[in-house]
């Protein structure tokens, strides 16, 4: 009994949170505070006041961070966490009616590692095998909450494209790397991985008259049988009339020149270009577009595509007026982007604020999400993050995280909890090993 | 053979006694039993008429009529002939492997690879298993051995398996045994392995669209049917018709988040659904019931693979689920959500014992054992009126056992299927549970 009530106050608990303060805190808001010492104010999820002086209401929680830093939650713009089964639907080089939203597992540990590493909200994309892939989503990593509970409401979803190397290579019969051979699929070139995508948005324009014209005739007062419901063309439709951005996985400054001439062709707007690793030889150009960067802080050299990048590309790019982000691509790596964000500071001489901006505020901006996240404002989400050290410090550690004014993440918990855990699962393992043994010998003789 | 030949006798001699009025017994009553109705009270000591394949009377003041052949039950338990609620039974086995269409001949030579919902992957949606049915599968035999008399049965391959069929486990002809052909469409979330969907995600997308088609294609029709002249006709669509067909559909679901996904998926395509798995059922009473779903509960309890690599230390949650999965069951009876249970691919009239018998070890009352075996399925599949309790004027399907049925030392006596007695066979010795295709497991 005692087990269960446990258990029921652990799943209550988030829920319960409605007046926080933290107080004596440093913190980063990246916004035009810019570091103060001071306290925040958290009324009903939401980010109520930021100051150096704060007013406790009766009844607050308060989390005294004396000597602690507190940032806004991360946002990591690039991502394949909690997806279920395959993140590439490869059979195909244009696979943009599967959706990413489909397979949201709110279960996958991933999450509740990126959570520990103070990441909030996560753009969890279809992989990169295919020239145009799947639709994507937004989620807050709520660990604990089922899908639904972790889709970030109102967030404009996305789809993924990917240029080069990756598009190509699922063409290509050798790409088994001495597996079962991959049946042949095209493209096998970036001049196919252009023609796939032009080849897509001409059926797309085509699509989108047929329904045009059915609109425009019920509108009239006709009643015309609907054009088919095609699964693939809609969400290029959706891209078409600006409903659904496109997150566009590049390395080389010549598909990315090559994507924005697609673009304009058919008139939409590439939200980001991720990776993005010779964005500094285009940058002018990208800026232009008014398209985001979303890159790697110091990866390079893993790949042909991939020798040309240098770790002064986010600083460079964000010189010339792109918003950079700096992503992980990585469930790893995606627990630890602050000090992804610190490599700027000695790649380029970012300022601690821009540095950290990079995994906060810019990635919020580059998913148009920046008026609810990315910065400690009053009136934003509460995500907020608590490092015992400057976040910018390899030896920080984070302490607690808030998602929409409930702590998610409590470092003290963690710890003190593993014991019981450990023991928990050492018993089931034993039970079961006997059971097992049990078993055996009965059925041996056959 | 031997069996069918024996069944063929049976049916003929009775179908002789109804048709020309010969004095052989038409009826046949068991007298002085203990009768587990299910649909109401326990009857300690009474009768139960049977006549022309159907339950002719039941009660505890029930005389035989004259002529009837009498069993004596005393010390014997008459429960309604236990149901599989999803079942391979009698289907021909895969040798076509996955992802064909036409994939129950074993001789097709496989299909090129699909490239979108076009194609129509792994789509049969239009097979019924009533025309499936293959009599010389040794698991029928097995099954009326461990007390079954009736199992709903799919064809399983591919994503859209085909439309299931409720069948007798006995008659002279595969027609004989089908009580209704068509009751829903067997639906898998398994990717292919070559060609279009080749992830998870695209088996969602790829079932959205048949139905967004299938919605599409009724209304052309119904266009076209209204005025044919001056339209182009719509091409037949036999992937959609099979679909349109189908009266609800089976969606796998073993984890809660499985469950989650497929119910939200159900409702967006305005289908009514029955969810079979079900392994992480204890987690998700709540969840079920909120959502008024229809489960399934597979009887293959989740266990450590013989062969599993020693050295490899299992999550939590895996270790977990197996302990705790033949307690959904009763988890799902208390918080009041329908289910039945199905097979799974154990085929052993001992295996399938042990199965049930851990579901009420595990806290499940003995009665709602039964009812998940016969009176639920029956209602889940909307054939209530004519199965799955023993009542005045159901079908005579009966299973007859000495001692309280799923326990170690109980024997199956006999069943009847169709007012017809069949008496269990022995069974080769250590054949287990290891089978067929195992519905939901490959995941």
């Amino acid at each position: 009994m005692m087990k269960f009530l446990a258990a029921v106050v652990l799943i209550v608990a988030p829920l319960s949170a409605e007046v926080t303060v933290i107080k004596n805190a440093t913190i980063m808001t990246e916004s035009s505070k810019g570091t103060i010492k001071g306290s925040i104010l958290v009324r009903d999820g939401k980010i109520a006041e930021v100051g150096e002086n704060i007013m406790i209401p009766q009844g607050a929680t308060v989390i005294d961070a004396s000597g602690q830093w507190v940032i806004p939650g991360i946002i990591d713009c690039h991502s394949h966490i909690a997806v279920d089964g395959n993140m590439n639907e490869t059979s195909v080089s244009v696979s943009s009616m599967v959706n990413i939203k489909d397979v949201i597992n709110p279960e996958d540990v991933a999450i509740y590692r990126a959570l520990a590493g103070g990441v909030t909200t996560v753009n969890v994309l279809h992989g990169s095998a295919n020239s145009i892939g799947g639709q994507t989503i937004v989620i807050k990593t709520r660990w604990g909450k089922d899908a639904q509970g972790l889709i970030f409401e109102g967030a404009t979803p996305g789809i993924k494209f990917a240029l080069g190397e990756n598009p190509k290579r699922a063409g290509n019969p050798q790409a088994g790397r001495g597996g079962a051979p991959v049946p042949l699929r095209y493209p096998a070139t970036r001049m196919g991985v252009e023609d796939t995508i032009r080849e897509a948005f001409n059926d797309a324009k085509q699509y989108k008259a047929e329904w045009d014209a059915y609109d425009a005739a019920t509108k009239a007062g006709q009643h015309p049988i609907p054009p088919r419901k095609d699964l693939r063309l809609e969400s290029l439709k959706e891209v078409l009339e600006g409903k659904r951005f496109v997150h566009a996985h590049c390395y080389r400054a010549d598909e990315i020149l090559m994507l924005i001439r697609i673009a304009d062709d058919y008139g939409f707007k590439i939200k980001t270009f991720q990776h993005v690793l010779e964005g500094y030889k285009v940058a002018n150009e990208i800026a232009a577009h008014g398209a985001g960067g979303s890159t790697f802080s110091d990866w390079w050299g893993y790949k042909m595509e991939a020798i040309d990048a240098i770790p002064y590309n986010a600083a460079l790019m964000a010189k010339k007026g792109i918003v950079v982000s700096l992503n992980s691509d990585d469930a790893e790596l995606m627990r630890r982007l602050n000090t992804e964000a610190a490599k700027a500071m000695k790649y380029g001489g970012v300022s601690r604020e821009d540095a950290l901006a990079m995994v906060t505020l810019n990635p919020a901006k580059q998913l148009a999400i920046d008026n609810r996240v990315g910065s400690i404002e009053p009136g934003k989400d509460a995500d907020i993050v608590i490092y015992d050290k400057d976040p910018l410090s390899t030896m920080s550690k984070v302490q607690k995280v808030m998602i929409d004014g409930n702590k998610y993440f409590d470092r003290d918990n963690e710890v003190s909890g593993r014991p019981q855990k450990e023991l928990e699962k050492e018993k089931l393992m034993q039970e079961q090993d006997q059971q097992q043994k049990k078993a055996a010998p009965a059925r041996r003789p056959q | 053979m031997q069996y069918v030949m024996k069944n063929a006798v049976l049916a003929v001699l009775v179908c002789c006694g109804c048709a020309l009025g010969q004095p052989q017994p038409t009826s046949l009553a068991i007298r002085n039993a203990r009768i587990v109705t299910v649909s109401g009270p326990v009857i300690a000591k009474g009768t139960v008429v049977l006549r022309d394949g159907l339950i002719d009377a039941v009660g505890d003041s029930v005389q035989p009529p004259a002529g009837a052949e009498i069993i004596d039950g005393e010390g014997l338990t008459v429960y309604p002939g236990l149901v599989d609620g999803l079942s391979t039974w009698g289907m021909p086995m895969a040798a076509a492997g996955r992802g064909g269409r036409g994939g129950t001949q074993p001789a097709a030579p496989a299909p090129p690879p699909a490239r979108g919902p076009e194609d129509r992957p792994a789509t049969t949606s239009w097979i019924k298993a009533a025309d499936q049915i293959q009599m010389n599968d040794r698991r029928i035999e097995m099954a009326r051995n461990a007390g079954f008399t009736t199992a709903v049965v799919f064809p399983t391959q591919g994503i859209f398996g085909g439309q299931g069929s409720v069948i007798d486990l006995a008659g002279a002809k595969p027609e004989d045994m089908v009580l209704v052909p068509s009751v829903g469409q067997y639906i898998s979330m398994i990717p292919q392995r070559a060609g279009y969907p080749a992830a998870l995600m695209g088996v969602i997308a790829y079932v959205r669209q048949i139905y967004l088609d299938a919605d599409h294609y009724k209304l052309v029709k119904a266009a076209y049917d209204h005025d044919p002249r001056g339209m182009k006709r719509p091409e037949y669509d036999r992937a959609l018709e099979g679909v349109i067909e189908s009266k609800r559909i089976l969606l796998p679901a073993n984890r809660e988040v499985e469950m989650d996904r497929m119910l939200r998926f159900a409702a967006e395509l305005k289908q009514t659904a029955v969810l079979y798995g079900m392994h992480e059922g204890y987690r998700a009473g709540d969840l079920l019931k909120k959502s008024n779903a229809t489960v399934l509960v597979s009887l293959k309890w989740p266990e450590k693979a013989r062969d599993a690599d020693p050295d490899e230390v299992d999550t939590f949650r895996t270790l977990e689920t197996r302990e705790k999965a033949p307690t959904a069951p009763m988890v799902l009876k208390q918080a009041g959500v329908k289910f039945a249970f199905y097979t799974d691919g154990v085929d052993a009239s001992r295996e399938i014992q042990r199965a049930v018998k851990k579901a009420i070890d595990s806290g499940l009352p003995r009665e709602d054992a039964v009812r998940a075996l016969t009176l639920s399925p029956a209602e889940i599949y909307g054939i209530a009126d004519r199965l799955g309790s023993v009542e005045k004027g159901k079908i005579a399907n009966l299973v007859v056992t000495r001692g309280e049925i799923f326990d170690d030392r109980t024997k199956v006596e006999m069943v009847f299927i169709d007012g017809v007695k069949h008496l269990p066979t022995p069974e080769p010795a250590g054949r287990g549970g290891a089978s067929t295709e195992n519905p939901g497991e490959r995941q």
